[in-house]
């Protein structure tokens, strides 16, 4: 399991680690997951919902016998509900032993990044969100948002179900 | 094998399985009695088993296990050279040795401290039973000759003569005469001379039959007793034939010697038995250290059946792959009948064939996980024997089916919850022996552990002959801890149920065995848990009995395919007592949104599965079917769905592992179009009613409060 880059150690340790990152949009901000986290990359279909689930619990669906829930990423970041799109994909990755997807608005591209380029994420009020982003890539005019999966797994979401 | 086990983990292995043995043996003299004809044999075999640990434990080192392995077993050598004779108090004394010996085995397993007094004790009384020369002789292994004394003295090289022809069946069972030249040549000067003579003309070689014999001069200060030793496990697969030959003389070098490492060449063919014998699902594990230690006299060979040990992992992978085989075939299924070929048509055959072909393999693969329930109530008797102990009541335990074959996790599962059972059993079941006496039963309770297969299901009970559940108490300590209302009207079925409820502790005095701070609802949770059921019945003065019933798999089962609000679920069917079609003057309203069913004459409320799981309907809800099931502690309930479409056996797959918990919901399966449908927990569905009753700001009645209570 790749446990991704943590940002501050990148700081003293020797540079220029390449690291790449799918990015992808949701709730209309843009995101990235290192992409050795990723498994597959799936077109949206729909989902079996799960009762007594928070909203950004989508349902389970069907990975080849496997059953894993799907998130809304939007929803989890506090966005609101992606809305239905044929583009939408479903990012399927895996982060300490659980299978999860993640649904997007869509996937842009692949970002090789050097550990150095990414700064640590601005201090920001909501403690959700920054424990849920490792940090920001800037690319031109955007800033993308590392998501630190296990502490997105980890967040309420589990707990409120 | 993957990863390949330490030899020390086998060695663990080996140790549980020669435990068993040695239980087993230990309880096999006790119903013979020490006078009985085949008692010799039994002695030999708890012998062995004990010696075989105590090899094993003094290879890695294991002092504390070695010392008391080597009391344990030099008491066992005089019971078995006669000096002894096994009574009631040495068999006591035996039963508690083999306890402290498992505990030690485990304590070195997990490289814990043993408890050190306990083994004391038990150590001391067995010192007791030997002789002063016994007792202080200092516990060195190599010199653990099967007789006693005569080992010792021999100082002046002897010259053996050994004759071994191995037959077929040593091979068959994996031995290798290699080894045991190996382990002969390291007692002293081995030469080996191999008989080739019986070797056919190639044409009418078979591979693997056994051809080759040897003799072997070994030159030895060592006893002849520790050479039997060293053919001890293959003396009934060959013809053996040890003589001491006076002189010490050099033998001449015999003609025919060839190199060993080319002797091993040839058996190693034979070392996979022929496959036709490997796949019986009976792991006869526990029985082979037993049957393969029995023998004194050379028999004719009944050696083990052949086993093979398989790491789990590969199993649980196995089992997984068959899983979806079992969908995909029903999504071939699915799609071929989309397809709307004539009925004629081939494919139909072949369909069935595969499916069946596709059962039998599911069912094949699920024997292999299967084992006897033996070993778990091996443990129990253990239990009992602590209990009665702690207690000081007398208790024996009678064991029924302990043969019957459950899937591997759930026996592992249910050791908790069965030791909590068995404790208390013999705490709060059995009187004290002078109440018994004055009842006028025989002072020694009894408890029953049985186990049976009964249509799909595992049934294990756990009785006990004591006095009862005394249902005034019961009832008083629900009411003292506020579990029921103090004007409750309870039926006796519903006062026995009490005892299921979190935090209902029994006992009014919490002794130092059960009670805990451990109630009967942690046995419950653990048996829903598996799928299972568990419940009681007593009669006063007669005993108590507790009842699980079990699903046989873990991986499969029986339900029907419903739809609710437009999603597709499945409930099992074990669950369910009855469907109905209601009619509308069979329902009644009570309060603002409940209902209730009249089934003849008995008033069953309605679950609405829909609203419980928090699905919002689309239209109105359809008149429907309503699926009757029964929930603990009390009765029925109606689980009211919009259509049933199917009944069939589902894979079972895990919610938890990915995700997590979801109340109402036990797991999902995949259908045959690929889909997952959401399997359904009827008596967590009907809890969640009730857990959001008091919402509704109406004065619960008495039951509601009560499985309020149990549902949170």
């Amino acid at each position: 399991m790749s446990t991704a880059l943590d940002p501050t150690e990148t700081e003293d340790t020797p540079p220029s680690a390449i690291f790449e990152f799918v990015t992808f949009s949701a709730g209309g901000q843009s995101y990235c997951l290192e992409i050795t986290q990723i498994r597959e990359i799936r077109r949206w279909t729909t989902v079996t919902a799960l009762p007594h689930t928070p909203d950004d619990v989508l349902g389970v669906m069907n990975l080849r016998g496997a059953v894993i829930p799907i998130f809304d990423l939007a929803a989890r970041f506090g966005l609101g509900q992606t809305p239905t799109n044929e583009r939408n994909v479903v990012i399927v990755a895996a982060a300490e032993g659980n299978t999860i997807g993640l649904l997007v608005e869509s996937v842009s591209e692949i970002l090789s990044v050097d550990t150095a380029e990414i700064q640590p994420t601005p201090d920001i009020k909501s403690e959700a969100t920054r424990s849920s982003i490792q940090g920001v890539i800037s690319s031109g005019e955007t800033m993308i948002r590392v998501i630190n999966l296990t502490a997105v797994l980890d967040q309420p979401a589990g707990v409120a179900a | 094998m993957s990863g390949a086990p330490s030899i020390r983990d086998m060695f663990f292995e080996e140790c549980e399985e020669l435990l068993e043995a040695l239980v087993e043996g230990l309880a096999g003299l006790e119903a013979s009695g020490p006078d009985a004809a085949e008692s010799l044999d039994t002695v030999n075999a708890v012998f062995r088993a004990v010696h075989s640990i105590k090899g094993g434990a003094g290879a890695f080192g294991l002092d504390a296990l070695v010392d008391f392995a080597h009391t344990f077993e030099t008491v066992l050598d005089k019971v078995r050279s006669g000096s002894l004779t096994a009574d009631a108090d040495l068999m006591r004394l035996f039963h508690r040795s083999g306890d402290q010996l498992a505990n030690l085995v485990e304590a070195a397993r997990d490289d814990v401290p043993a408890n050190a007094e306990a083994a004391g004790a038990v150590l001391s009384e067995l010192q007791k039973y030997l002789g002063d020369e016994d007792a202080e002789e200092d516990f060195v292994f190599e010199a653990m000759g099967l007789d006693l004394g005569e080992s010792a003295s021999v100082l002046t090289p002897d010259t053996f003569e050994i004759s071994f022809v191995p037959k077929r069946a040593l091979y068959e069972n994996g031995h290798e005469p290699l080894l045991l030249f190996d382990a002969l040549a390291e007692l002293g000067t081995l030469e080996v001379t191999a008989d080739t003579t019986g070797i056919p003309a190639f044409d009418g070689f078979d591979p693997t039959d056994a051809y080759l014999g040897w003799t072997l001069r070994l030159t030895t200060t060592e006893s002849e007793t520790l050479l039997h030793e060293i053919f001890e496990f293959v003396e009934a697969l060959c013809t053996l034939d040890i003589t001491k030959s006076s002189a010490a003389a050099p033998a001449p070098e015999p003609p025919g010697l060839i190199d060993l490492p080319d002797l091993g060449g040839l058996p190693d063919l034979t070392e996979l038995p022929d496959t036709s014998a490997l796949p019986d699902p009976d792991p006869i594990a526990a029985e082979a250290p037993a049957a393969s230690a029995g023998k004194t006299h050379e028999k004719e060979v009944r050696g083990p059946k052949p086993t093979l040990r398989v790491d789990l992992d590969r199993v649980d992978r196995l089992i997984n792959t068959v899983g979806e085989l079992i969908i995909n075939q029903a999504m071939i299924s699915q799609r071929i009948e989309e397809l709307d070929l004539p009925s004629v048509a081939h494919v139909t055959n072949e369909l069935e064939a595969y499916k069946l072909l596709a059962r039998d393999i599911q069912e094949g693969v699920m024997a292999i996980r299967a084992q006897p329930v033996k070993p778990l109530f091996q443990r129990m008797s253990r239990i009992v024997r602590e209990a009665s102990d702690a207690t000081g009541k007398t208790a024996r335990i009678v064991t029924q089916g302990d043969s019957t074959e459950v899937d591997k996790t759930v026996i592992e599962r249910l050791a908790d919850p069965m030791t909590h059972m068995v404790r208390n059993a013999v705490d709060h079941g059995l009187e004290a022996p002078d109440a018994r006496i004055a009842a006028g039963k025989d002072p020694c309770g009894t408890i029953r552990l049985s186990a049976a297969h009964r249509s799909g299901s595992v049934f294990i009970e756990i009785s006990d002959d004591g006095a009862g559940l005394n249902r005034e108490r019961i009832l008083a300590t629900a009411i003292a801890k506020n579990l029921v209302p103090a004007d409750a009207e309870l039926t006796e079925s519903e006062i026995d149920n009490l005892l299921f409820l979190p935090g209902f502790s029994t006992a009014n005095a919490v002794s130092n065995l059960s009670g805990r701070g451990v109630g009967m609802d942690v046995v419950k949770n653990a048996v829903q848990a598996l799928g299972g059921r568990v419940s009681i019945s007593s009669q006063t003065g007669k005993g108590s009995t507790f009842s699980i019933v079990l699903p046989l798999t873990l991986a499969v089962l029986d339900g029907f395919v419903i739809s609710v609000a437009d999603q597709t679920m499945v409930i099992p069917i074990a669950s369910i007592l009855e469907t109905v079609r209601p009619q509308a003057r069979d329902l009644h309203r009570i309060g603002i949104d409940d209902q209730v069913i009249s089934i003849r004459g008995n008033y069953v409320p309605v679950v609405d599965v829909a609203a419980n799981l928090g699905i919002r309907r689309s239209g109105p809800a359809p008149c429907g079917i309503l699926l009757l099931v029964a929930t603990d502690p009390r009765g029925m309930s109606a689980l009211r769905v919009d259509a049933i479409h199917d009944q069939r056996q589902v894979v079972i797959k895990s919610l938890e592992s990915n995700y997590g918990r979801i109340p109402g919901v036990s797991a999902a399966t995949i259908l045959g179009d690929g889909k997952i449908a959401l399997i359904l927990d009827p008596e967590e569905l009907v809890n969640l009613n009730m857990g959001a009753q008091p919402s509704a700001g109406l004065p619960p009645p008495v039951q509601k409060e009560l499985r309020h209570v149990d549902g949170t």
